[in-house]
């Protein structure tokens, strides 16, 4: 029996180095002779660079190189590269429009980098970006969607009409419109998905090398998927063949999506470190991450559900402005349509759904996947419609969900917007999460609240989502420019201890641990004989990295099919060994059995004759005991589940204080359980953050008014209550460990629960609907307006 | 440039360094010190939270100059000779108080003053409150709460109570 | 950061001789407000004057006055025996900003140097008419705030300490700025030997102050029941995206009336 195998709450092996400061982040990093990089950005949102004049910074103390757009473009230096591509309703191609890494011509926004100061020091660096003196020509900016398509509107991009970068569309449309026909009420719902900063505490770094010896680069990145990076730097931007490039990812301080892009200063580094011949090496301020880290969400949608009498869902359409900021980042354009749109069933069997997508240039930072990545932005849609919908009709709220969930039995179900949920349970995620929130005795609750003067909420959302993008086939016919399989090698040396080599990638996710757990239940040997070695492409097989929950699904189901071949290898010489036939020999709790004999051999037993060969079928089987495996998955797989939130507004203040919050989530297998409560704790809090504090907010023109955490609201220890985490597992069917994905529920799940709650908790102030965050001071603006309206009437 | 001479973790250090160096600057640019983490420019993260003269402080809002001759504690400083954590770091392990990690060097130090000076109890608004001037982004603050909340009975040398969770 | 050369005083007359020999040279005190604008370069001071050994730091109870060290902290002003007999309002602000770590440094005469308008002390000292002992004056509250960032200091000078009269009642009320837990609207209500002084900080477009109509008001009874018609005009607050001016002016008369309540 394996102690430390699945279903264990393993302490994390990772964490002695974290708590005693020995964390190896790539800012920690220092190389001989090393320079450092800073970039001077634009301050306007929107401006032709009429001059640029370095002459005077070029002297400066410390000063060791200063490039420009102009460098770049003089040695065919590319533009950086998107990797997914989306068609027209009309079949062709989106607007792509050129992203120079460093800008020529004209600055497209606040924080786009115009000129790399390469200094001795930092502060060197900083002196001479400021001192370079460059000519603008303000342009006008534009940040908000619908003023960008109206007639008129300053261009992004001079070859891009209307600032549209495609207009897109799924589902039967005549089928839905048949719907809407038949329907016995239509409920209409705008909404809008605040824009939200990822800010993960590590701040974006770099470090660049060049051999000239052997014409090598060396790129240490805070990636979540570090072959990523090298393929569309190396392949697009700056044209150098894999093998002279190496891109490592360290310990990387929380990504949340913002560390899987490409960004500019990777490959202005990279280029550069060939032209000083030193090391270069950047680290953002959080001031630059916040101009310059690929801004969350910031779509805007109209909605409209067809109901039957009875509370039935008939069809659903949905129209949504997607704002890509103002150059199209690595995945943006996946995000408001195959990662959000296909998600507009729910958890429901609503027949048909029919939704368009106009993708914007405005003159923003550039918007891709942050935590969940298009499928909060459906849920919050979803969930809050349906709230609206029992609202409209007189239902009760848990009923209306009941009423038109997939039934348990009807999978795998066929969505009527592309995707096949292959296992759920919607009923019983619901009826744990109403037991454990003690939703019964919500009533008692908010009576005795009121008592206090205050406003007692209770909302929730019933929700489905898709992980683990795949199959790269399918991905590929929908846009994606890169596989979506991952890749394990399994090393076994000749002692029985195990190297795992993956192209999943850890940054917060501890699959140090977790992984290190499930290889040692399947080979049966003790978790400390481990290792799991990822983020240096050096090192692992081409990987795709970590984001969009798939590490254990597709990263660990890679792993097991490694391991499968490592124990049918073991078995054949094992086989040999006690002179069985393969087939009579088995592998179970670390051991090499012949059946129904008492005949075994250990694991590291088979491994040291791997290695030492000398009685050993060497006709049939090379020596050596390791491994690898790359696997397409088969389809997404559907994590889902209840979340229920509970408020108390303080109707003097308008402040939303969470004083409850229950989550039971359906993530298929667990492997280690403190692990998946802690990732759902994490998502919920960021949930939370973007229902009740966070707001990236620009002003008309571009410019960011919610810049720095002075403005930005983080959520801190005392916004967050503590969050009660169930999970309800029904097993994913296509991969063989039956996981489905942790990562990102808690900020899917979330928000239209607290929103739903805030509702309910305005129950008395006719509020049909309100957009995130729940600030006190909107609350208390919808208080207010309703007070003055009532004294009038 | 000063020379400037402090005790870091128990043993004298000295540097050479501009005025304008930060104490987090000296720290993990001079001494090696990475633990010590940057995670804003406003001061408001709590990323590199170190104590001196026995008071938590962040060390990006103080000037290397202005630590001269001070004693200076970093979670490098915490755990004994021989490698046994401190009861704050003991607990974060135990209670998953951690993620990526980059926070928790400076919410550790924090805790511990936190803890320290609370000899007469610490209740779990205390220590939300408590916890004001650090961000987390990846634990969502639940577990980190009751890391705290144990640690404080280990370090005050107190059983504690078994609650439901 | 701009380099600058850095000096460190042993006491106030060496002090106030440097800031005077240099117009650039700016005095340090716990720099919490001080070197986040010198990382941001907004500032760039030729030399810096750190405070910390001139002896400016310490509580005294003088009679009926207490009397608090420019270079004394918010954390040692909130955890003070006399502080909390004297005046127990003022150790519960101090107590209340920033974060543990911002009050182990943060100094009483840096904040009032500065003068935030989010900034919570200059509410209390307005409102209980102290006074600001400067190296070559004594200036009353009423005289040294004079609009957002600006005070009575000339260049050079140099805060030694605040005079506070005792109070029979004081309170403070803040609520925090969802972002930077500065004041968004701060209101420190004061009934005094000379009467009653309302004093609001956070919400006004020209930084801390006196609300007379509320001091009126509570003059004749000082309960949150007299207040409750006092409105306060929004056409003096402050907006942003935080909160409008409407919500601000709102909110000044909800803390007001928690301040009472609690004072
Ligand atoms: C994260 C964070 C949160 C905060 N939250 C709050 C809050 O909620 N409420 C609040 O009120 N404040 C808050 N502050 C500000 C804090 O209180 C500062 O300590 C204070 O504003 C400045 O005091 P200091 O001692 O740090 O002064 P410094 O930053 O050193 O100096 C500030 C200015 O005053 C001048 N100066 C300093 N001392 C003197 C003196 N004795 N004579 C003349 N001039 C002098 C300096 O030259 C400088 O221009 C916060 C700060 C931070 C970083
Ligand atoms: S780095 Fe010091 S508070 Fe953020
Ligand atoms: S553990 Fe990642 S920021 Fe706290």
């Amino acid at each position: 029996m394996i102690v430390d195998g699945i279903g264990a709450s393993v302490k994390r092996v990772e964490d002695h180095r974290f708590l005693s400061g020995k964390g190896h982040y790539t800012d920690d990093m220092n190389r001989p002779g090393q320079t450092h990089a800073v970039f001077r950005r634009s301050d306007s949102p929107h401006a032709r660079i009429k001059s640029i004049d370095i002459a005077a910074a070029s002297k400066m103390a410390g000063v060791v190189a200063i490039f420009t757009g102009a460098d770049l473009a003089a040695e065919g230096v590319g533009g950086v590269p998107c990797g997914w591509q989306i068609h027209n309703k009309d079949g062709s191609p989106m607007a792509e429009p050129m992203h120079p890494v460093l800008a020529i011509d004209k600055v497209r926004h606040v924080g786009d980098p115009i000129a790399m100061v390469v200094a001795e020091t930092k502060q060197q660096a900083k002196d001479a970006a400021e001192a370079i003196n460059i000519e603008f020509e303000e342009l006008g900016g534009i940040s908000d969607v619908r003023a960008a398509i109206a007639p008129g509107a300053p261009l992004v991009h001079d070859d891009v009409a209307s600032n549209v970068c495609f207009d897109w569309h799924i589902g039967d449309k005549a089928a839905t419109e048949a719907a809407f026909a038949n329907a016995f009420k239509i409920i209409k719902l705008d909404l809008t998905n605040n824009r939200l900063v990822p800010n993960a505490m590590e701040p974006r770094a770099a470090i660049s090398e060049y051999d000239i010896s052997s014409g090598e680069y060396t790129l240490h990145t805070t990636s979540q998927n570090p072959h990523v990076i090298r393929l569309l730097m190396g392949a697009f931007v700056l044209h150098i063949p894999e093998h002279k490039l190496r891109v490592v990812a360290p310990d990387v301080g929380g990504g949340f999506g913002s560390k899987i892009f490409h960004y500019a200063e990777e490959a202005a580094l990279t280029w550069a470190a060939a032209k000083v011949l030193r090391p270069i090496k950047w680290t953002a301020d959080r001031s630059e991450s916040f101009i310059t880290d690929a801004h969350g969400r910031d779509h805007v949608s109209h909605a409209e559900l067809a109901v039957a009498e009875d509370g039935k869902f008939l069809g659903l359409r949905v129209e949504t402005l997607a704002n890509m900021g103002a150059y199209l980042s690595t995945f943006a354009p996946s995000v408001p349509t195959y990662l959000s749109a296909t998600l507009l069933a729910g958890v429901y069997t609503t027949p048909a759904i029919y939704a368009q997508v106009k993708a914007v240039f405005t003159h923003t930072v550039p918007v891709d996947a942050y935590r969940g990545a298009g499928r909060p932005e459906a849920t919050f849609l979803l969930e809050r419609i349906v709230d609206v919908a029992a609202r409209d009709l007189g239902m009760d709220r848990v009923e209306i969900r009941r009423k038109n969930f997939i039934p348990a039995d009807a999978f795998p179900y066929q969505t009527p917007i592309a995707l096949q949920y292959d296992s759920g349970d919607y009923q019983t995620t619901l009826r744990e999460c109403l037991r454990m929130a003690d939703y019964d005795g919500f009533e008692a609750r908010r009576k005795a609240a009121a008592a206090k003067g205050k406003l007692r909420g209770i909302g929730m959302s019933t929700y489905v989502e898709a992980c683990g993008i795949a199959p790269s086939a399918v991905a590929g016919a929908l846009g994606a420019r890169a596989g979506l399989y991952e890749v394990a090698n399994i090393r076994v040396h000749p002692t029985g201890s195990v190297t795992v080599f993956t192209g999943a990638h850890s940054h917060g996710q501890g699959h140090e641990t977790t992984f290190a757990q499930l290889v040692a239940d399947q080979l049966g040997i003790p978790f400390n004989q481990i290792e799991i070695v990822h983020g240096d492409t050096s090192k692992v097989p081409f990987g795709m990295g970590t984001y969009g929950s798939r590490s254990l699904s597709v990263g660990g189901s890679a792993m097991v099919k490694a391991m499968d071949k490592i124990i049918l290898k073991g078995r054949k010489i094992a086989a040999h060994l006690m002179e069985a036939s393969l087939d009579d020999v088995e592998f179970k709790d670390g051991k090499f059995t012949v059946t129904g004999t008492d005949k075994s051999k250990a694991f590291a037993e088979i491994s040291l004759t791997a290695y030492v060969p000398h009685n050993y079928p060497i006709e049939e089987l090379e020596p050596g005991l390791e491994e690898t495996a790359f696997y397409d998955p088969k389809n997404f797989t559907y994590p889902g589940g209840c979340h229920i939130c509970e408020v108390e507004i303080d109707p003097n203040t308008g402040t939303v204080a969470v004083i409850n919050f229950t989550a039971v989530d359906d993530v298929g297998r667990v492997i280690n359980p403190m692990i998946v409560e802690g990732q759902v704790q994490g998502g919920i809090a960021q949930g939370i953050g973007q229902a009740l504090l966070e707001h990236a907010i620009y002003d008309e023109s571009g410019q960011l008014l919610s810049g720095s955490m002075m403005d930005y609201t983080m959520p801190r220890a005392d916004d967050l209550p503590n969050i009660l985490v169930g999970t309800e597992s029904t097993m994913c069917t296509h991969n063989p460990l039956g996981a489905k994905g942790v990562g990102e529920v808690g900020a899917i799940g979330s928000p239209p629960a607290v929103i739903n709650a805030v509702v309910d908790a305005l129950r008395d102030y006719d509020v049909r609907h309100l957009d995130m965050p729940a600030t006190p001071a909107k609350i208390w603006g919808i208080i207010n307006a309703h007070t003055l309206k009532m004294a009038a009437e | 440039m000063p020379q400037i001479s402090l005790t870091v973790n128990g043993k004298p250090a000295s540097a050479e360094v501009e005025s304008r160096t930060l104490l987090v600057e000296l720290l993990r640019e001079k001494l090696h010190l990475t633990g010590t983490h940057v995670g804003c420019d406003t001061s408001q993260c709590g990323a590199c939270v170190v104590e001196v003269d026995g008071k938590s402080v962040k060390s990006c809002t103080m000037l290397a100059v202005q630590a001269a001759g001070a004693h200076v504690t970093t979670i490098e400083g915490l755990a004994s000779a021989d490698g046994k954590l401190h009861p704050m770091q003991e607990m974060f392990r135990e209670h998953h108080a951690l993620q990526c990690g980059y926070c928790t060097p400076g919410m550790v130090m924090s805790a511990i003053d936190l803890v320290n000076s609370h000899p007469d109890g610490l209740s779990e608004e205390q220590i939300r409150h408590g916890l004001e001037g650090n961000i987390c982004r990846c634990t969502g603050y639940h577990n980190i709460v009751k890391a705290i909340h144990a640690a404080w009975f280990v370090m005050h040398g107190k059983e504690m109570p078994i609650a439901a969770e | 950061m701009y380099d600058f050369s850095y000096h460190k005083p042993g006491s106030v007359a060496d002090a106030v001789k440097m800031l005077g020999a240099d117009g650039e040279a700016k005095a340090l005190a716990g720099g919490m407000t001080f070197i986040p604008v010198l990382k941001q370069r907004l500032n760039k001071p030729s030399a810096v004057v750190d405070l910390s050994a001139a002896g400016l730091s310490g509580i005294k109870l003088e009679g009926d006055k207490l009397i608090i060290g420019a270079m004394t902290t918010h954390a040692t002003v909130a955890s003070s025996p006399e502080v909390k007999k004297a005046i127990p309002a003022l150790a519960h602000l101090a107590n209340n900003i920033g974060d543990r770590q911002v009050r182990s440094r943060g100094t009483i005469g840096g904040s009032l140097a500065n003068n935030d308008p989010s900034a919570c002390y200059p509410s209390a000292v307005l409102a209980l008419g102290a006074t600001i002992h400067t190296n070559q004056r004594k200036v009353a509250a009423d005289d040294y705030f004079q609009g957002m960032f600006a005070t009575a200091l000339e260049p050079g000078e140099i805060i030694t300490a605040v005079e506070f009269p005792m109070a029979e009642r004081a309170a403070y009320a803040k609520f925090p700025n969802p972002a930077s837990r500065y004041a968004m609207v701060g209101v420190f209500v004061a009934k005094t030997a000379k009467g009653v002084r309302v004093a609001v900080t956070g919400a006004g477009q020209n930084g801390v102050f006196r609300h007379a109509a509320m001091e009126a008001a509570l003059s004749t009874s000082f309960t949150p029941d007299a207040i409750k018609s006092v409105t306060t005009p929004a056409d003096m607050m402050n907006a942003d995206i935080h909160g409008s001016a409407a919500y601000r002016a709102h909110l000044v008369g909800v803390m007001a009336a928690r301040a009472v309540a609690a004072a």
